[in-house]
């Protein structure tokens, strides 16, 4: 794709002022909810070109979080993937709390405090946004509580204790698969109660307008930052990015700095599960099929009635039915193309990375490893290409021993 | 005229408000919910909101979550709910019965089918609670060229210039949340909500309907001092839901909504 054939709208039109990117996108919510997300809009603005909003997280960013991370190149797993490519891992695995999703709780903790509220509530699967909202909760002094689903809770005890150590208050959510979007669900309605004096972070680049760009702007820190260190450390742009996708926070945070330099293909990858002829997946992009779900337009697995279906993955960050409506217009307009590899695949691309970098990634991450095998056929010989590293495996030591013993 | 226009103008006449249940389709089963409307028929009921089912209700509490879940296990459909519709018109000639329901469903069973189908089946109106009337243009105008009423909802934290908006969008009423929050009975109203109401009022000559939270006789007849319906959701969820089966299901719906009619 070149600059002069391409019809895509630019970077800052996206979204446009009613919140889509194309069809995707826009505010489907509860009338209760739509003054609260106009005042979130209206702060926003004006604090997305304020210096000294942007000082002050950067300076988070850079003596809290460890930022700029590391863009490592891996020669190792390039030679073991057949030495046709150079591969630059982008290391969001050491920011602190141990993934990307600090970037963005901070970036909203700041703002929750622009609009005046005290309180914050989040969402969280696996955990870890519920550890890193937490978190930015106990730095900046607000109150926090996370909704999590009693299947998420069983599954991931020590996140919860941690949140709880952090000082946030921990809900379990009984209701439909209590899993994800179940929470979500819980924090949409406790949102509508409190709206006064609590501000809802969500943790990826999902939800009613202006969610989507909130995260993707926060988050962006990640390409920016890839971009710069890329061009001092190699010279020029990669050929591709690629980095793995469930709402899809880290890599529209990865991508969206790159989204003009039409030359650089992007590749987002989505959980497979189990198969994606088992039904059992997490591919809402591969399925194609639209819906409106938590507030916006975009691809999302449903039954032929409408109903959402839940989503099936191994990692519990990318276990969800929906992708965030920015990933929806990459993949409809072609700026960017998406594979998905398999639960299986993602557990032994844990392994590879272990054995030729000394990184145990975190399993979602591990499916934009996984997915090379599949993309760098795509390119030409000797590509340049970014991997969005998203977070740490240590969370999932029990599950990776757990398919390797048994 | 449409049938929810007749009875707010009727029950205006009277001096009364407009008696309003929800109740969500297939609860436990379709004949349940047959059975229930035609109670709340006998009683006198001015409106029925026909509930669709969602897999992910974010506006609703814990009864009606449940309600939806439970239905939906049993199989309902949006087709079946629009075939329930057509035989409560045909036993209720007079009976307004508004579709409610989150948008998905609606959308992928295709807006103008949804449309022609909710027309041809003898609905009276629909309401989508997740579809501000910002989002809404295509199913509105669907809606106003099959002459059904599209009817939006002001919240408490609706800006006043959003709700003049909201007034001027919505056909058959205003639907007015009485509270923050989720649907669910409460044991008590907010104590501003009767100058909350009045100064919707005051923005249109549209009739203002309350609900959330309503569960009692004597909460409906507080509302219905100051506003033109009432509506009864969770409350009647629940009785349903606890008399489902039962030889006595007609009659206890029937008591319940006279009760609240009488007050």
């Amino acid at each position: 794709m070149s600059q002069t054939t391409t019809t895509l709208p630019l970077l800052a039109d996206l979204p446009d002022p009613q919140g889509y990117y194309g069809r995707f996108g826009g505010r489907y919510v509860p009338e209760t909810l739509m003054a609260a997300l106009e005042e979130l809009e209206t702060i926003y603005a004006s604090v997305r070109h304020d210096p000294e909003f942007h000082a002050e997280l950067n300076e988070l960013f850079q003596h809290y979080v460890g930022r700029p991370t590391p863009l490592w190149e891996a020669k190792r797993l390039a030679e073991t993937l057949g030495g046709k490519a150079r591969i630059f891992l982008k290391r969001e695995d050491l920011c602190h709390t141990g993934a990307h999703k600090l970037n963005n709780t901070l970036g909203q903790a700041l703002l929750t405090k622009r609009l005046g509220k005290k309180r914050v509530i989040a969402e969280t699967g696996a955990g870890q946004h519920g550890v890193a909202a937490a978190t930015a909760a106990a730095l900046l002094g607000l109150e926090c509580e996370v909704f999590m689903g009693a299947e998420d809770i069983k599954r991931q005890e020590l996140n919860v204790f941690r949140m709880k150590l952090l000082g946030s208050k921990v809900r379990e959510v009984r209701s439909g698969s209590m899993t994800l979007k179940d929470a979500t669900n819980e924090a949409l309605r406790e949102w509508m109660a409190r709206v006064e004096d609590t501000h809802y972070i969500i943790g990826s680049c999902i939800g009613p307008h202006p969610y989507p760009m909130i995260v993707r702007d926060f988050q962006s820190v990640i390409g920016r930052e890839s971009r710069k260190q890329f061009n001092e450390q190699v010279g020029g742009l990669p050929d591709a990015v690629i980095a793995c996708v469930g709402g899809g926070s880290n890599s529209m945070g990865l991508f969206a700095p790159f989204y003009e330099d039409w030359d650089v293909k992007m590749f987002g990858v989505e959980a497979e599960g189990e198969g994606f002829l088992t039904g059992r997946h997490a591919c809402s992009i591969g399925n194609r099929e639209v819906g409106v779900f938590h507030g916006a337009r975009l691809f999302v697995l449903q039954t032929p009635d409408g109903q959402i279906t839940p989503a099936h993955s191994i990692s519990a960050g990318l276990d969800y039915p929906g992708t965030g409506p920015e990933h929806c217009f990459y993949a409809e307009s072609g700026r960017a193309t998406y594979l998905s590899v398999t639960d299986t695949e993602a557990i032994e691309a844990c392994r590879l990375l272990c054995r030729t970098e000394g990184i145990l990634p975190a399993i979602e991450s591990a499916h934009a490893v996984a997915a090379l095998p599949k993309m760098l056929p795509q390119l030409n010989e000797g590509a340049k290409v970014i991997l969005g590293l998203s977070g740490r495996g240590d969370k999932d030591v029990y599950t990776l021993r757990k398919y390797f013993e048994e | 005229m449409n049938r929810i226009d007749s009875a707010f103008e009727k029950r205006r006449a009277e001096g009364r408000a407009a008696m309003i249940y929800y109740i969500t389709a297939g609860y436990p089963d379709v004949a349940t919910t047959e059975t229930a409307i035609d109670g709340l028929a006998e009683a006198g009921a001015d409106v029925i909101e026909l509930g669709i089912p969602f897999s992910d209700p974010i506006a609703d509490g814990p009864t009606i979550q449940e309600a939806s879940k439970v239905a939906l296990e049993n199989g309902i459909t949006v087709q079946a709910i629009l075939d329930l519709t057509g035989r409560i018109r045909q036993r209720h000639p007079d009976l307004a019965i508004l579709l409610f329901g989150a948008y998905n469903p609606i959308l992928h069973y295709g807006e103008q089918a949804f449309i022609d189908a909710a027309s041809a089946a003898g609905a009276d109106g629909l309401l989508v609670p997740d579809l501000p009337p910002e989002a809404a243009a295509k199913l509105h105008t669907a809606a106003e060229a099959a002459g059904l009423a599209m009817v939006f909802l002001v919240a408490p934290t609706t800006t006043p210039e959003r709700a003049r908006k909201i007034a001027e969008a919505s056909r058959g009423f205003i639907y007015y949340i009485s509270l923050k929050g989720v649907t669910g009975a409460r044991a008590e109203m907010p104590p501003d909500l009767e100058p909350r109401v009045k100064a919707v009022k005051a923005m249109t000559r549209k009739p203002v309907a309350v609900g959330f939270g309503v569960s009692e006789p004597a909460q409906a007849k507080a509302i219905a001092k100051f506003a033109d319906g009432v509506i009864i959701g969770s409350a009647l969820v629940k009785l349903v839901g606890a008399n489902a089966g039962k030889p006595e299901l007609k009659e206890r719906v029937k008591a319940y909504a006279g009760g609240m009619i009488e007050s």
